[in-house]
């Protein structure tokens, strides 16, 4: 129940990073513009072929495993919060049975609704996604990933379009997943959220790992300043800090 | 949508016996004594029907996974160039004289197969490369469209005499004016295995609803789907132009008629469009057959881009206002 990237390497993007994942967790990727974090959440997904190194689920290949049990395994939420048709949210999160070779209206009913469930979205069911605001958007899709089952939850930049109730409501999402026993994966730009909700960070620093272990150890302000290169103070108490930029 | 289904198969059932009536010489079903009733019936009109039939549930079909396939609401079987390919095969035939009998569709089948030997060849390199896959295939589809527009043009402004000359630009107007049983039996298995193949392709379709990466994290694999739209779209499209010639924005339309009427998820689009596909090629047949004008009856293609083009406008000037 491991998902662990061996030696990966991506020209200009990834440069020998090696992690390993765990079920139960919520693990946060942080690190400046560039430092490659959408590149390794996507080789964690299997989206994205590294040069050399691997991605292990379980202890074997992901690339090796064939696309339709991958993505019963591994839910990925991409940055992007595109739906290209005008479908009701029920629609929407329906399609999230499409590796269990449903996809259609009724199929994997139960899933479908216990993700709705989990969304609050029950009241939304039937609404056009045109007619939602962005904080409804955003949990539909999440939905649509929960509609699957998977047991690896990746999410690229989740609480980036979010105001500061709907982020704090979508992160408490992701550690109920967690603590239901999902593995939780999320490229975060906020520091404080990192710290504050994640059991565990990886930074990137120009594709390179830079540090790995608990928030505190992690996002320590000597790694703050030597990676991002601003000055920066951590106030408050644990669960409830806040970041205050110093130079 | 079901119900849209029932309703659209209701009202084939409804036209198709009216439609073979209607004609230069109308058919009183209650008077047996309109002279050659049973040839004009069985000979002419029942295969002209069939033929709307068939050529109208391919493009609306092509149509309506081409929209899904590129995520986009303008978007038109004609993008992959392969009725451009099928056209130039046409081309072809007139030009050197043999357009007779089978050679003429058989030529254009050839075109459109040549079109999707291409596109395989582009499309297995265009997804080597990772990301940007949909819209490098489909430029390359453009280029196609392009090339063969261009050697067209060549063809008609190089033909050996005016004759040729004038029969290629009528033919490429598009037209089910004086076809036969042959053209039926060519178009009609070709088109329905297209829909088949693309009805494969529905789910991954569906999944594309969400993007490229989205739809590759629930499993779509994009070379399969890439193979499946050149299959579908090349047997329905390339078999609709064999027969018929070039008829444009049936293709375009038909989705968008129909979509409101579905769940909009491409998948649920593909039977309904390719249902109202028919009933529109049908229905406008019919009024090409019956609107009277001198020297001969007015061009499937034309007036079917008569009002598409309208339509089109009125669709770019709605979605500027985000509404589509």
């Amino acid at each position: 129940m491991m998902l662990e990237a061996r030696d990966l390497r991506l020209a200009g993007r990834l440069d020998s990073v090696s992690a390993a994942f765990r079920p139960g967790e919520v693990t946060a990727i942080c690190g400046p513009n560039g430092a490659g974090k959408s590149s390794l959440l996507a080789a964690l997904a299997g989206l994205l072929a590294p040069d050399a190194g691997a991605v292990l689920l379980d202890g074997a290949p992901l690339a090796a495993l064939p696309p339709r049990e991958r993505a019963r395994a591994i839910g990925y939420l991409p940055q992007s919060a595109e739906v290209a048709w005008d479908v009701s949210v029920e629609t929407l999160v329906t399609l999230g049975r499409i590796p269990w070779g449903g996809g259609a209206p009724g199929e994997g009913q139960a899933a479908i609704d216990a993700a709705l469930a989990a969304m609050d979205l029950d009241e939304l069911r039937h609404r056009p996604v045109s007619r939602l605001s962005g904080g409804e958007r955003a949990r539909a899709l999440m939905a649509r990933v929960l509609a699957t089952g998977p047991r690896w939850l990746l999410a690229d930049a989740p609480l980036a379009s979010l105001d500061l109730a709907h982020a704090a409501a979508l992160i408490a999402r992701f550690r109920d997943q967690a603590r239901a026993g999902a593995g939780v994966v999320l490229v975060l730009h906020d520091l404080a959220a990192a710290m504050n909700h994640a059991d565990r960070v990886l930074v990137l620093d120009r594709g390179q790992l830079a540090a790995d272990g608990p928030p505190q150890q992690a996002l320590a302000q000597e790694v703050i300043a030597r990676v991002w290169g601003v000055g920066a103070r951590w106030l408050g108490e644990p669960g409830g800090m806040a970041l205050a930029l110093t130079s | 949508m079901t119900r849209t289904v029932a309703l659209l198969l209701a009202g084939l059932v409804l036209a198709l016996p009216a439609s073979l009536l209607a004609g230069r010489v109308w058919i009183d079903p209650f008077d047996p004594t309109t002279a050659h009733a049973a040839t004009i019936l069985l000979e002419l009109r029942l295969p002209r029907a069939l033929l709307a039939l068939v050529v109208g549930a391919g493009l609306g079909a092509a149509g309506a996974a081409m929209q899904g396939y590129l995520r986009n609401p303008l978007a038109d079987p004609g993008l992959f160039g392969i009725a451009p390919s099928a056209a130039l095969g046409a081309v072809l035939s007139f030009w050197l004289g043999i357009a007779a009998g089978w050679t003429l569709p058989l030529l254009a089948l050839a075109g459109a197969a040549g079109a999707m030997a291409l596109l395989s060849l582009i499309s297995g390199r265009a997804s080597e490369s990772a990301g940007g896959g949909v819209a490098l295939f489909t430029l390359a589809g453009m280029m196609i469209a392009s090339l063969s527009g261009a050697l067209m043009s060549l063809a008609i402004s190089l033909s050996p005499t005016p004759f040729a000359m004038s029969e290629i630009v009528t033919w490429l107007m598009g037209a089910l004016a004086d076809r036969s049983w042959r053209e039926v039996w060519i178009a009609a298995p070709l088109t329905l295995a297209g829909i088949g193949v693309l009805a494969l392709a529905g789910r991954s379709l569906d999944a594309l609803t969400l993007g490229e990466a989205a739809a590759r994290s629930l499993g779509v694999e994009p070379r399969r789907l890439q193979a499946l739209m050149i299959a579908g779209v090349g047997l329905t499209v390339g078999a609709s132009v064999a027969v018929a010639g070039i008829i444009g924005f049936v293709g375009l339309i038909v989705p968008h008629l129909v979509r409101p009427l579905t769940d909009r998820r491409p998948s649920s689009l593909l039977l309904p469009s390719a249902l109202a596909g028919a009933l529109l090629l049908l229905l406008a047949d019919v009024v090409c057959r019956v609107l009277p004008l001198a020297g001969g009856e007015l061009r499937l293609g034309i007036a079917l881009s008569l009002v598409g083009a309208p339509f089109f406008l009125h669709l770019l000037l709605r979605m500027r206002r985000g509404m589509a």
